[in-house]
């Protein structure tokens, strides 16, 4: 569904060195790799925001429909949130729907100033959800968020993978228990320029363990 | 009420009583007592000429403002967004600024002739770079997180102005309508001094004719009223209403 080819991007000082990624349909990506690797601007890159200093850049199909939480929820704070989810194209008679499934039932007619910050990063997720994206891009879903807020909104959004299996996710995050509970895939961006020093499929349970020990044990040598 | 309260009502009754009392002093036709232009006024009023004259420049003043405001705004987004229409026109608006009033007005009624289409071009052309300064400030301080946002979100151009840009600008175009209506009425005044038969600026020429300073004043204190009651009925309201979502600010819930 998409390839990105990036043979350096950034200037003056390159950030990112030679990449060259894949992304089919159904896939779920947990992007890792220490602050300031420039997971946040591969992220960009594969959102079609900008492209490559140098390289192919991006190539996706036409007819891609992508959503990207943003690590600032990026709500429009003049419009409220119903007219955030209808400018997006959401139908007026799916708001409600869409606001329950981030368990914001109720809360159409509110301004995102008048939410917490976890709330107003649930609603931004309905946004996502609003475009019926087969790409969804997360930056950091669970950043600044307390141990329960995080919690919930990982649970929402593992409900949401499962509905829609065909769906792929690329989350950036931190946390090795992220990558563990949500992804199938997992990339380790490191270096300077920033490389892909990891790219592995968590087919079984054992994969699975086996990472998080791996990368706990990177995340500690930092 | 409170001192603040009462603050707002010291300067105005002030300066009339000052003007009250060395008008009687003087006791000259040069400076007529308070009473004197009203009574002025009552009588423009009741033989309809003072109607007459405000509704002629009230529509100059109007039409002026929103032919500057619209192509303003046009060119200030444009420059605050294109650095090469930046380059390109930065030179050229410089000069517009720069430029005195007058010597466009003298201009265009000299080139075209003393009508009415070239004294509204001469306020046009006045106010027009004054909007797009201001205007190209708040194109240029547009959030690119938001501009991001609606890349991702495949906003067309007409959605993105109204929904994304409008509100960001709102502020600088308040600002640019404050400053544009004060500046507009009173070239407008001038303009209808040089070359229109009607109009408060024409009122104004006939009275310095005859030095009747009783209608001087009548006529400016009436025009600054009208002015005054744009402010406080349009531009107040209109600025609460674009500036609503910004005092939401503290969050209802923990």
């Amino acid at each position: 569904m998409l390839e990105l080819d990036v043979a350096y991007h950034g200037t003056p000082r390159a950030i990112l060195g030679r990449l060259s990624l894949r992304v089919t349909a159904g896939e779920r990506i947990c992007l890792l790799g220490p602050s300031g690797s420039g997971k946040t601007t591969l992220l960009n890159l594969i959102a079609g925001l900008g492209v490559p200093s140098s390289g192919n850049g991006v190539r996706r199909d036409a007819t891609l429909r992508v959503g990207y939480l943003f690590q600032e929820h990026r709500l429009l704070p003049w419009r409220t949130l119903r007219q955030n989810l209808m400018l997006v194209g959401a139908a007026p008679d799916d708001v409600d729907s869409l606001l329950d499934r981030v368990d914001l039932a109720g809360h159409g007619d509110y301004l995102p100033d008048q939410l917490s910050l976890g709330m107003a990063r649930r609603a931004a997720l309905a946004r996502c959800l609003a475009v019926e994206p087969d790409l969804l891009l997360l930056d950091e879903p669970f950043a600044s968020l307390d141990t329960r807020r995080a919690q919930s909104l990982r649970d929402c959004l593992a409900a949401l993978l499962e509905q829609r299996p065909q769906m792929a996710m690329i989350c950036v995050t931190h946390d090795a228990q992220d990558a563990a509970r949500l992804a199938n895939r997992v990339w380790y961006l490191d270096g300077c320029p920033a490389q892909l020093r990891w790219d592995e499929r968590l087919e079984h349970a054992d994969d699975r363990a086996a990472v998080v020990q791996t990368l706990s044990r990177l995340a500690e040598a930092i | 009420m409170s001192v603040r309260a009462l603050a707002g009502w010291v300067g105005l009754p002030t300066l009339l009583l000052a003007w009250w009392l060395v008008a009687g002093l003087l006791d000259s036709a040069l400076l007529p007592t308070p009473g004197a232009v009203f009574d002025t006024l009552w009588q423009a009023q009741r033989t309809g000429e003072l109607w007459h004259h405000l509704g002629v420049t009230l529509r100059r003043v109007v039409i002026s403002f929103f032919l500057a405001m619209a192509l303003g705004t046009l060119l200030g987004v444009w420059m605050g967004r294109s650095r090469l229409a930046d380059d390109l026109l930065d030179p050229l608006l410089v000069a517009l600024l720069n430029l005195p009033a007058l010597v466009t007005i003298i201009l265009l009624y000299v080139w075209f002739g003393l009508i009415e289409a070239a004294a509204v071009l001469a306020v046009v052309i006045n106010k027009v770079p004054n909007v797009a300064v201001m205007v190209r400030e708040g194109a240029r301080s547009l959030d690119v997180r938001l501009e991001q946002m609606a890349d991702i979100y495949r906003f067309g151009r007409g959605r993105r102005l109204v929904h994304v840009w409008l509100p960001q600008l709102a502020p600088y175009l308040m600002a640019a309508a404050r400053s544009g209506l004060a500046l507009v009425w009173k070239i407008v005044l001038v303009v209808e001094l040089l070359g229109r038969s009607d109009g408060v600026g024409f009122q104004l020429h006939m009275a310095f004719q005859v030095f009747d300073v009783a209608t001087i004043l009548a006529y400016s204190l009436a025009f600054i009223a009208v002015v005054q009651l744009v402010e406080q009925v349009v531009l107040r309201p209109l600025e609460r209403r674009s500036s609503r979502w910004r005092r939401v600010g503290e969050p209802h819930h923990a």
